[in-house]
């Protein structure tokens, strides 16, 4: 007991010194985890002498409720494309013009004037994706560029699936399986959204995050989930294929933004404009296994990556694509309503 | 007496055998746990021969060994004064005449218990992070409160469970030795109350280790711990490489047991 | 001249007055970083909804408690009972009480297995059932998966064993849910029980058999009453957290169906109510808090010295 005790207040005293220390020369980069490659974060820590830590969130809630409380210290953060706005909105974010950085000619001009951040003054790309489909084909060989496979499954697949845990991104493919517009209030097209939903999950596996493990192994035969993990479940079962939802399927992009009370102001500004740097940008890439908005980035991937066709959108899809706009509180209590009841 | 002279006194049906069982389906995960530690292959499902790639990967992953460190110093930190704190409480609360107040202390230290983790979270994130502006100081001090905190009930409930059913004629009699109370409760009271203090401890300590919502919620910048990091990894990707650090874990442990068994035998 | 009675006072004044100083630094810590905390929550379940979570401060509002309870229908507006509240209740309810009692079942044995040890080996025993518990409950649900997938270690033992001839899918039911519930709340039911037993007095055991009683019969009537404190112990620690569990339920259930703990996570998250969040979870703390205190209560009457 008393060894127990010593070794408790030995550690106390420890902790006196932890939170002390801010020198110059640091970046405190709060984003999501197993999303930052150490070789690239190693790289910018050498050109411009800077120390770098990083923290992890899981969820843009927790990321938005943990900066609005205050306290927390952080420069950097990667919030998704629905959420830059509400950041904007509740004056969380530094205006950094990173559209007057040096590499932002670098910036792929799809991505330049985004509605949730028109020509760039807060934000620059990070890593983008959608939420699409994947197959075992050997299991089913029909059409996979359907959202039919999670919500009108064939028999083969029926009892294999797995979806997204995630209310926004399972909502929106539903409602526009029924040429819905994402943010309808339209209460009939919900109501056969809802049931629809109801009737689907009957047939569903499961709804979890372990997809790169259990598709591969067998476990699932299909899923609606982001085209990063199918394409790494590809890579290690090559019978994996990857659909589109001609429908609509919904893309997200994470971008980084200054906050607005950020210590470290300028380290944060020389990071937006090296992860601009189409070489760094790759590094991103490399590591996190999405696509990710700078031009001429390509040739610094991996071999596997140029190629794939979870990351290399085919041109007829290229329309059904669709970002996840943040919809208006009331449509966001109808949602998160009508999610409860599918899940109850 | 008709007794035979090798009955035991001590036995019940098929206890040992239950709990053997319970032993072995305890371990079962574990050792599969710590196979794949050793996977050849990316996957925590797909066996693709031995190789030692994923202990090389954590050994060179600075962030992983800091969060497995981190944990490991709260937990500490946070069991220890936990236990403290709930032996103390526990001694005030039992073995006494009813007293006004008695029921509100055991319902208020075991109120951490009965409200999902996510709601203290955001409570503590709120008032924390005032505290945070307010004093500048953002160090483990708050995850190492907040910790200490949830586990009080857990090192609380087994110590006074022990005080309970312990005897009380040892007492009476260093009392009645004109013992004062602090002798009679350092030489007497403690030394029967530690089975119940161990079993506090150990609570608190893998509470505090297993705890992610409430530290994603109250850690300020560069304060992820195990838990906390592999949360990431859960949406993402799970590699093997944290059945390597979750070893390593289990060998230090095992290596800890094994010298405190010997320690306690020399004792005996 | 303070009569014997004045003195006896005195001293049960002073009795009371030392409990409270030993008791302080437990009630300070819960009350700084627990029960404080939680009367902002309390204020916040008043308040009108921000618009990305939060609320918004000062304005007062009932409708986080009434949707706790009452439901507009989402599709023609009539008011009814909130019954997707009500079954993921019940459900988690359910899931609980059959977890506390699988795990006292088990625990129980176990627990008297360790207590029934040589001296010096017992802390060895309860060692043993920690280790699983230090390596984090993420990982161990990992673990977990991979005894029952049906590619997992329990098929596969139980095909070769020629008791099942194809795999029985166990991942993703309230089967596995169960799995691993009673997985992660074991310890917190041996420990207690554990320490209750350890000093059992088998004297009275021993009385027992002299009065030919069966070994049933003494472990009913003898050792269970005298362990009841560790059996409490234990329940409380294993019904009341797995109420809220929330890994478990996500990662071995599937997260198909919700528990509370799930339903709660949501206000806070991507469902922006956080006014529902704070009256969901005060709601069942009053449920959890009222159980236990008619609990304390009713055993305070029935023995003075087993409260």
């Amino acid at each position: 007991m008393r060894g127990i005790l010593l070794t408790g207040t030995a550690a106390i005293a420890l902790l006196g010194f932890a939170g002390l220390a801010h020198a110059e020369g640091e970046l405190n980069i709060y984003n999501w985890g197993d999303y930052t490659s150490a070789d690239m974060i190693k790289k910018f820590e050498q050109a411009h002498n800077v120390k770098v830590t990083i923290t992890d969130y899981d969820s843009n809630d927790t990321a938005l409720a943990k900066v609005r409380a205050g306290g927390h210290g952080f420069d950097i953060v990667v919030p998704s494309a629905n959420y830059v706005p509400i950041w904007v909105k509740e004056g969380l974010l530094l205006e950094a013009r990173p559209d007057q950085m040096e590499n932002f000619k670098n910036v792929d001009p799809r991505w330049v004037d985004v509605p949730w951040d028109p020509g760039r003054h807060y934000s620059v790309p990070w890593q983008w994706g959608v939420t699409g489909i994947g197959v075992n084909s050997k299991v089913y060989g029909g059409d996979i560029n359907t959202a039919a496979i999670f919500l009108d499954p064939p028999a083969e697949l029926v009892g294999k699936i797995n979806v997204a845990p995630e209310m926004n991104d399972v909502l929106f493919a539903t409602i526009k399986y029924f040429g819905g517009n994402w943010c309808t209030d339209d209460k009939e097209l919900l109501k056969k959204v809802r049931d629809k939903l109801v009737e689907a999950k009957a047939k569903w596996l499961a709804m979890d995050y372990s997809v790169t493990e259990k598709l591969p192994a067998g476990d699932y035969s299909a899923v609606y989930y982001w085209n990063g993990a199918i394409m790494r479940s590809r890579l290690t079962n090559a019978d994996i294929k990857f659909g589109y939802p001609k429908e609509g399927y919904p893309i997200f992009m994470d971008s980084v933004a200054i906050l607005k009370d950020a210590k470290n102001v300028e380290n944060a500004k020389l990071f937006m404009n090296f992860i601009m740097d189409p070489e760094n940008a790759a590094m991103i890439s490399a590591f996190a296994k999405y696509a990710n908005g700078i031009k001429g980035s390509e040739q610094f991937m991996p071999e596997e990556m140029k190629t794939a066709p979870e990351l290399v959108v085919p041109a007829e899809y290229e329309k059904a694509g669709q970002f996840l706009e943040s919809c208006s509180p009331e449509i966001v209590d109808l949602y998160s309503r009508i999610w409860t009841d599918v899940q109850k | 007496m008709s007794r035979p002279r090798t009955f035991d006194l001590r036995a019940q049906p098929g206890f040992a055998f239950i709990a053997l069982f319970t032993f072995f389906m305890l371990y079962l995960p574990i050792a599969a746990l710590v196979v794949y530690a050793f996977n050849a292959g990316d996957s925590m499902a797909i066996w693709e021969g031995v190789s030692l790639r994923w202990f090389q990967a954590a050994a060179s992953n600075e962030r992983v060994q800091e969060a497995a460190l981190r944990s490991a110093i709260i937990a500490i930190c946070a069991a220890s004064i936990a236990t403290t704190a709930a032996t103390m409480a526990a001694i005030a609360t039992t073995r006494t005449k009813p007293y006004r107040g008695l029921t509100f202390k055991y319902a208020f230290i075991n109120q951490p218990l009965m409200v999902p983790e996510i709601v203290t979270a955001v409570a503590l994130l709120i008032v924390f992070s005032r505290i945070k502006v307010w004093t500048g100081y953002s160090g483990l001090g708050y995850l190492v409160a907040a910790h200490a905190a949830f586990c009080i009930p857990f090192a609380y409930l087994p110590i006074r469970a022990r005080l309970e059913s312990m005897d009380l004629t040892l007492e009476r009699a260093a009392a009645d030795l004109y013992a004062t109370p602090w002798k009679t409760f350092r030489y007497v009271t403690l030394p029967l109350l530690r089975p119940g203090i161990i079993a506090g401890f150990m609570l608190a300590f893998v509470i505090s280790l297993d705890d992610v919502v409430i530290t994603e919620f109250v850690k300020s910048g560069g304060q992820d711990t195990l838990p906390t990091y592999m949360l990431g990894q859960l949406r993402r990707e799970t590699t093997p490489e944290v059945n390597a650090i979750a070893t390593v874990f289990l060998l230090v442990s095992l290596i800890l047991v094994t010298a405190f068994f010997f320690i306690n035998r020399r004792k005996a | 001249m303070a009569s014997a009675a004045e003195t006896a006072r005195q001293a049960e004044r002073a009795d009371v007055r030392s409990r409270w100083l030993l008791s302080t630094p437990a009630l300070l810590i819960i009350l700084v970083a627990a029960i404080g905390p939680l009367f902002v929550m309390l204020a916040y379940s008043f308040m009108v909804k921000g618009d990305y979570g939060d609320v918004k401060f000062g304005q007062f509002s009932l409708d986080g408690w009434f949707s706790v309870f009452f439901s507009r229908d989402i599709f023609d507006d009539t008011v009814g009972l909130a019954d997707a509240h009500l079954s993921i209740f019940w459900r988690s309810v359910k899931l609980s009480l059959i977890t506390t009692l699988l795990t006292l079942g088990l625990g129980f044995p176990t627990a008297y297995f360790i207590a029934t040890r040589p001296a010096s080996t017992r802390e060895v025993w309860v060692f043993l059932i920690t280790i699983p518990f230090w390596t984090n409950l993420l990982i161990r649900t990992f673990a977990m998966q991979e005894v029952i997938r049906n590619e997992g270690i329990l098929n596969t033992l139980m095909m070769w064993l020629g008791l099942i001839d194809r795999p029985v899918q166990l991942m993703y039911t309230d089967v596995a849910i169960l799995f691993g519930m009673v997985y992660v709340y074991l310890p917190l039911m041996v420990l207690p029980l554990y320490a209750s037993m350890e000093k059992l007095d088998f004297r009275l055991v021993e009385a027992g058999y002299d009065l030919y009683a069966t070994r049933l019969r003494v472990l009913w009537r003898i050792i269970i009453p005298l362990v009841r404190p560790g059996i409490v112990a234990g329940s409380i620690l294993v019904f009341i957290p797995s109420l809220g569990a929330y890994v478990t339920p996500r990662v071995l259930g599937g997260g198909k169906n919700m528990m509370l703990g799930n339903l709660i996570e949501l206000q806070f998250g991507a469902g922006r109510n956080w006014p529902l969040g704070a009256a969901l979870s005060i709601t069942l703390m009053a449920i959890v808090m009222l159980a236990l205190l008619v609990y304390v209560r009713n055993a305070a009457r029935s023995g003075a010295q087993h409260v």
